[in-house]
């Protein structure tokens, strides 16, 4: 069924999205526009698809009662497992799921950013899995804050190329990217996030689209009902989070939280809680709601977590937000790091500094008695133990 | 007609464009580099406005908009800088810049001034065809603005043709699939590109950029073209030997 969340013609959700890219670009995002959705609602495509999400990711992934968290904080609290997922997060489902449809294409090298490094393993993993080349584009300084899963991709095979520019983040490793696909044409570019020129988004959130799938079926069977009250889950780019939300976004009894970084504090100068401090904007090729000052031009944002340490927001995130279908909360680095270790001492799982957002804003919540809440567990903790651990005494 | 068709009815080949960012290598260098231009006998001039994340321009490019931009540049300055020399410059100035400071500067408050300023012609590498037929031209229309679209190797035939019906300027050839910034010699393959634009016989006149870094490239991208612009290389002399180097670099080309 047609939701009026998903993109139009032209790759609209409301006033964002489109494809603001150089005329450089433009066959290769029109080769995808013209044959992504043929090619992912094939069946030859759906099996081959279901198939690795079951025997190489894994999945369905768990979807867990916290008993202990629900006890804490007066409510159901079920968590969605993507961090038991093949490489340890979200990630995988989209990169399994374009790695076949770069395969249909007759693609044989792939190019991906990564901010976290969850994404650049996820990619550098399923050209493993295919005997295919891979670049990943990674922000200088996340190279050194997220050094083992740097040391993971090149185990599998990837080449990393640092990006050395502006904040030497994931928005720089995604201009890289950008302009090395410009440049070799013949190469798919496997893009990590809700982000980017459409068609990209739109193809995301459909590969995504499997968590929140499998949130219905494994609702009914623990609850008897198909539909929580709340899903809670992160938002960089916001690929967990379109999910997460996908089936449920024209069941409007389902509140859905988007959580952003605010990394020192919304106001400080020092923050990634787009929503809060972005205006309509362009990036990457997309129209969304982007952190930029009085000339457009973008601010570097700034979060603890290199998985939202990103200006913008995907565009269907931008109009989940102005439509007030989703409700926007942030974290900050602090609050994050306290919600990573509660779940770590209540329930025995460390979640990735990403994820720790999500869960940071429980105590934020005033739930009502049996509110049924699923909070996406986009990713677990390993690639984060140094910065878990440099905090430990706090 | 606007000023670009005007310098085309004076001469149709050979024609010499260089780009530059304002407020580079100094923040109000701008000036200065446009009437040394103009001194040296540049048909027009490509005036880049610094922006944070150029998708389309390499290294040296990017480089000299991060200058600037710490330089303390910014759209209010640079149509401040443009409006004092409106009155003496006579060489045609194109404006490029990014969508996004189109966008946040406010669309229409944007056109106004770059017409204050005298310019007629833009560059917005980001703006996509369909944006332009669904939004821009109308916008563009209004103030009496010209859109430069570029194609590359990979621009299909239809849409050259489609850009050709859209052009009042010239069709900005970019010379290879890739980013701004020297690639060496240009190739057979570039060459087979540029004959086979040549042959289309379209009404609009071309300029091949990117890629064009001194006289043997230049020379050879007019043999196929009307004209050819250098960004990169000039902005490295700009670099090394500042305004006062615009004179030799110019004469080494032409």
């Amino acid at each position: 069924m047609k939701s009026k969340f998903h993109p139009d013609k032209n790759g609209y959700f409301g006033q964002f999205g489109g494809a603001f890219i150089p005329e450089l670009l433009h066959p290769n995002v029109k080769e995808l526009e013209d044959n992504y959705i043929q090619i992912i609602e094939s069946k030859e495509f759906q099996d081959e698809y279901k198939s690795l999400l079951k025997d190489f990711v894994g999945r369905p992934t768990p979807l867990y009662l916290a008993k202990t968290l629900s006890e804490k904080y007066g409510a159901h609290i079920y968590l969605k497992r993507e961090d038991l997922c093949h490489t340890g997060a979200h990630k995988v489902n989209n990169t399994v799921g374009q790695i076949l449809i770069a395969k249909k294409l007759g693609k044989t090298k792939i190019i991906a950013e990564t901010g976290a490094g969850q994404h650049g393993v996820a990619t550098a993993t399923v050209c493993a899995l295919m005997g295919l080349d891979c670049t990943v584009f990674m922000g200088e300084k996340d190279i050194v804050r997220q050094a083992p899963n740097v040391a993971r991709m090149k185990m599998l095979g990837a080449k990393i190329v640092p990006a050395t520019s502006g904040s030497k983040t994931l928005k720089d490793a995604t201009n890289e990217a950008i302009r090395y696909w410009i440049q070799n044409p013949e190469t798919f570019y496997l893009i990590g996030s809700v982000v980017g020129p459409h068609p990209h988004p739109d193809m995301v959130a459909r590969l995504q689209a499997i968590i929140s799938e499998e949130m219905k079926w494994q609702l009914k069977e623990k609850t008897g009902k198909e539909d929580p009250d709340t899903i809670i889950a992160c938002v960089g780019g916001g690929s967990n989070a379109a999910g997460a939300f996908y089936h449920y976004f024209d069941d409007e009894d389902v509140e859905l939280i988007a959580v952003e970084a605010a990394g020192l504090g919304v106001n400080s100068g020092e923050s990634a809680a787009t929503s809060q401090l972005g205006e309509v904007g362009i990036i990457h090729g997309s129209k969304t709601i982007l952190m930029q000052d009085d000339y457009g031009q973008i601010v570097e944002p700034y979060s603890i977590s290199a998985g939202l340490d990103y200006p913008g927001v995907g565009p269907l995130h931008a109009y989940l937000y102005e439509s007030g279908r989703a409700k926007f909360m942030n974290a900050t680095d602090k609050e994050a790091l306290a919600a990573g270790f509660e779940l770590t001492k209540l329930e025995g799982i460390i979640p990735a500094l990403e994820t720790a957002h999500a869960l940071a804003v429980l105590p934020k919540i005033d739930f009502k008695k049996d509110q049924v809440v699923v909070i996406n567990l986009s990713g677990r903790g390993d690639k984060d133990l140094e910065t878990f651990i440099q905090h430990l005494e706090d | 007609m606007n000023s670009i068709q005007k310098i085309f009815e004076q001469k149709d080949e050979n024609l010499l464009s260089i780009y530059f960012t304002c407020g580079y290598p100094e923040l109000n260098d701008t000036n200065k580099v446009i009437k040394t231009l103009e001194a040296n006998n540049v048909d027009f001039i490509e005036v880049g406005l610094p922006y944070s994340d150029p998708l389309a321009d390499g290294p040296t490019i990017q480089d000299s908009s991060q200058q600037a931009l710490k330089n303390g540049i910014n759209l209010d300055i640079v149509f401040e800088q443009l409006m004092e020399i409106k009155e003496t410059n006579k060489t045609p100035l194109v404006l490029m810049g990014y969508l996004n400071q189109m966008l946040k500067y406010g669309e229409d408050k944007f056109c106004k001034k770059v017409v204050e300023c005298g310019i007629d012609t833009l560059i917005i590498p980001d703006l996509p065809m369909v944006e332009f037929e669904n939004h821009y031209q109308q916008l563009f229309d209004k103030y009496g603005l010209t859109n430069v679209f570029l194609i590359t190797p990979h621009t299909s035939e239809e849409r050259i043709h489609k850009i050709d019906n859209y052009t009042n300027a010239f069709i900005y050839v970019v010379a290879s699939a890739s980013i701004t910034g020297a690639k060496g010699e240009i190739s057979n393959q570039q060459i087979a590109y540029f004959e086979r634009i040549k042959a289309m016989k379209l009404k609009s006149k071309l300029i091949i950029g990117f890629g064009i870094s001194d006289s043997k490239t230049f020379t050879t991208a007019c043999s196929y073209a009307n004209g050819a612009i250098i960004g990169s290389a000039f902005i490295k002399s700009l670099k090394s030997t500042g305004v006062s180097g615009i004179g030799n670099f110019i004469s080494g080309i032409r």
